[in-house]
């Protein structure tokens, strides 16, 4: 189920009674609405499912994700298969 | 007998739905789309010309090899970046009579136009249209209109028909290819889908993507000359087996009709498969995958292998290639099935779409 | 794309295959919960990296797939009226009811529309006041909240014809009823990252104690995946049942509050029936009283759903990861995408879709 995307937020626009924005996934750039995240600024990721962002993305935690990755790919050594 | 029963017992509903009508899926280029043709149109029409199941039919006559196709337009919303149903519907037909080989000749046009559409909204398109053939090089020679009453057809639909003429020496059909044979494409896939996608209502998003709406003849003509240099004997079938345009259904529909036609298999490097960031976006966005959104300036060359590097080269010397790929090969392994090698090394089959491919939020 | 690719890094998805090929000492049952898990595994083929470690199983994690098919009756017979237009998710259109499907019944001559956002069904509303216009709402709780804005908007614009039909699941109550059958061979769980990102994590830190097995919230990517497996896996070889989280970077332990806040302002639980795993209590969603006026059932006068009969689908196995689909006996000969018998093959993301989709058997049987 749930299929959620991360974009970057490029701008709040606000709209009459709601909060968008304007996200960009990967080039093409589409309005989310922000009611579900108040906290966001633009610059921030926010992850979006059925045209809400759902959550904010914590770029610390995606890093220590991506960190122990490569650590993992360094202790696998240099036999694993080129990409 | 006793595993009917047994299955029986379990809570889980649902019998098969009835198939006594034409559903939307049947025009998707997809599973259904083959079966509707399969069951009601071949039967009827059976013909060996049809049987082929090529994109166009060749026919001699007058001791010259004519191809002849047909292909009506629908596309909504009728303006799109990149193109119109005027310009798609003369790049489309050219299109299927490039891909058989064929030099266009001439194009008939005929119009079914809704009550109500404006004068000006007419005029735009027709221009276009006229545009496209003149650039081309063809004209259209022949035509029809017809008004229906408002609500009996949705705005405007567009039919044309294209004759070609077939060189001596080039005689291409699908069920030519053979194990090995590299295929080639000549670019980004998923950005006609997309684009037009972008401009209806609800999936409005803002995006740079614009149709690759292209008549592909001078680019078909280039990989002609490239392969029949390569050529060391007349015999048939030449280093080129065949050309298709993925148009509805995308790529994966089109290979898996190239795979069913010859009864062998095909197998996809998705690395090599070049996708444009804002397809691949919007893509990931509504659930779709690219392999089966539809393309509009787009072929798939299948090449044998001594060949293709050759042919590759001189694709891409020309505008509408300079991003062309060999991106997999024809396998004995497999029949009738398509494989891709993902790109995480792993391999998964892609399937013929069985009707339309649908956003989803799950 | 920023913060997909990353994951979905070649030699970090072997890297991550051989860690956890190197941990286990035996093959530890999996079950993933989520759809989207589903389509991952099977998209990219990680059941294939993960050879003998581990066997990933399928739960029933895609509100698609367990959707009863009376909900889908009562889509189509509202679609079938002549005043009504049907908004949907597109994941609905093919899912089999008792006899036919919202397709068909848009061949029928009903006016079906597919959706991206439910606010878009809001605006087919405004759009046409002389219709009714009625939203199928379907999904799981990462759903829930993003449907009910849908009927706060409604109340704010003050409409009068729109009004929602509602099948919602919620994922804790039937995943406890499944771990605590006595046939469950589950022994590890990756729990669905993103119905956490609304609802926290409590409640599967729960489930992992009570149930004594380790609960893993993962992400959605080839890698996310993996390093959950890789968790889940460590835990099993140590003997521990405790709740980690993998997907940290969007789930935080209480979830989005201010979603969770909005779904209990206008939901209220209810018992649900599972396509394929009969009622379970308290784990669906209706409209709270405030906001009965937006019921289509109560609007359109529905009579209650019947239960449902037996029939040859398998999925109820399935679903509970006790099957695979290709030891169904009619897998991709009887039932396919065209003509399924269960919601599992209908479902883009169901088991059995992805699995005929992505494998059917024979093909796949060869190495490369």
């Amino acid at each position: 189920m749930c299929l959620a995307v991360p974009g970057e937020l490029l701008e709040i626009v606000s709209g009459d009674a709601s909060c968008e924005g304007r996200v960009e996934f990967g080039g093409i750039i589409k309005r989310v609405r922000l009611d579900f995240v108040p906290e966001a600024q633009p610059g921030d990721f926010v992850i979006v499912h059925a045209g809400f962002a759902i959550s904010r993305m914590d770029a610390r935690e995606a890093q220590r994700t991506l960190q122990l990755f490569a650590q993992l790919e360094a202790a696998a050594g240099p036999d694993l298969e080129q990409p | 007998m006793s595993e009917k029963k047994n299955a029986a017992r379990l809570i889980c509903p649902a019998p098969l739905p009835v198939r006594d009508r034409v559903v939307l899926g049947h025009g998707s280029g997809g599973k259904l789309s083959a079966d509707l043709f399969a069951s009601i149109f071949l039967p009827a029409l059976r013909n060996p010309a049809l049987a082929k199941l090529n994109d166009q039919a060749i026919i001699t006559a007058a001791g010259a090899r004519l191809a002849f196709t047909t292909d009506t337009f629908v596309v909504k919303p009728l303006l799109f970046p990149g193109g119109d149903i005027g310009s798609l519907a003369v790049h489309g037909t050219i299109n299927d009579l490039a891909v058989g080989g064929a030099c266009p000749l001439c194009l008939s046009a005929a119009f079914v136009i809704e009550e109500g559409l404006p004068l000006d909204l007419l005029r735009q398109l027709v221009n276009s249209l006229a545009a496209a053939a003149q650039a081309a090089g063809t004209a259209v020679v022949t035509g029809d209109t017809k008004v229906v009453e408002r609500g009996s057809c949705d705005r405007l639909f567009i039919n044309t028909s294209g004759i070609g003429v077939v060189a001596d020496g080039v005689d291409l059909s699908c069920e030519y290819a053979r194990p090995g044979d590299r295929i080639l494409l000549n670019g980004f896939i998923g950005d006609h889908g997309i684009a037009v996608l972008g401009e209806r209502e609800g999936l409005e998003f803002e995006s740079a993507i614009q149709s690759d709406s292209a008549a592909l003849h001078t680019l078909t003509a280039v990989l002609l000359a490239a392969a029949s240099h390569q050529q060391t004997d007349a015999t048939v079938p030449g280093p080129i087996r065949c050309m298709r345009d993925p148009t509805r259904g995308g790529l994966a529909s089109a290979l898996n009709e190239i795979a069913a036609a010859a009864g062998v298999g095909a197998q996809l490097e998705e690395a090599a498969i070049p996708v444009r960031e804002a397809v691949r976006g919007a893509c990931e966005l509504l659930g779709l995958d690219p392999l089966y959104v539809a393309n509009e300036g787009k072929l798939i060359a299948i090449v044998a292998p001594e060949a293709a590097a050759a042919v590759l080269q001189a694709m891409q010397s020309h505008p509408l290639a300079r991003d062309a790929r060999d991106i997999g090969c024809i396998t004995a392994e497999h029949p009738g099935v398509v494989t891709l090698r993902t790109t995480l090394g792993t391999r998964r089959m892609v399937e013929m779409l069985s009707g339309d491919q649908l956003p989803r939020i799950c | 794309m920023k913060f997909v690719d990353e994951y979905r890094s070649r030699r970090v998805a072997q890297a991550l295959a051989r860690e956890i090929a190197s941990t286990s000492t035996r093959r530890w049952v999996l079950m993933e919960i989520c759809g989207g898990q589903t389509h991952t595994i099977l998209r990219y083929g990680l059941d294939e990296l993960l050879g003998a470690s581990v066997e990933l199983v399928h739960g029933p994690g895609c509100p698609v797939c367990v959707t009863p098919a009376a909900a889908v009756d009562q889509a189509i017979e509202l679609a079938l009226n002549p005043t009504v237009i049907l908004a949907s998710y597109g994941d609905m259109l093919r899912v089999p009811g008792s006899r036919s499907n919202l397709l068909q019944a848009r061949a029928e001559g009903a006016d079906v529309r597919v959706i991206y956002s439910p606010l878009e069904a809001v605006k087919l509303s405004r759009a046409h006041p002389d219709r009714q216009v009625v939203f199928f709402a379907i999904g799981f709780e990462t759903t829930a909240p993003v449907n009910a804005m849908a009927v706060v908007e409604a109340q704010r614009q003050e409409l009068t014809n729109f009004s929602l039909l509602v099948s919602q699941s919620l994922v804790p109550p039937a995943m406890r009823s499944l771990l605590r059958s006595p046939e469950n061979r589950v022994q590890g769980l990756l729990a669905p990252g993103h119905v956490c990102t609304v609802m926290g994590c409590r409640e599967y830190a729960a489930m992992a104690s009570e149930c004594d097995l380790p609960v893993v919230v993962a992400g959605f990517e080839p890698a996310d995946l993996l390093q959950a497996v890789l968790l889940l896996v460590r835990q099993l070889e140590s003997g521990t049942a405790r709740l980690e989280n993998q997907y940290a970077r969007s789930v935080r332990p209480d979830g989005n509050p201010a979603a969770r806040r909005l779904m209990d302002e206008v939901f209220e639980p209810c018992d649900q029936h599972w396509r394929g795993l009969g009622e379970i209590p308290a784990s669906g969603l209706r409209l709270r009283a405030a906001f009965a006026a937006f019921d289509a059932a109560q609007r359109f006068s529905l009579p209650p759903r019947h239960a449902e009969e037996a029939s040859l689908c398998l999925s109820a196995q399935i679903l509970q990861g006790r099957k695979l689909p290709t030891d169904c006996p009619w897998f991709a000969a009887r039932c396919s995408p065209e003509n399924p018998l269960g919601a599992p093959m209908v479902s883009t993301e169901g088991a059995c879709a992805a699995y005929y989709r992505y494998r059917r058997g024979d093909a796949m049987s060869e190495t490369p």
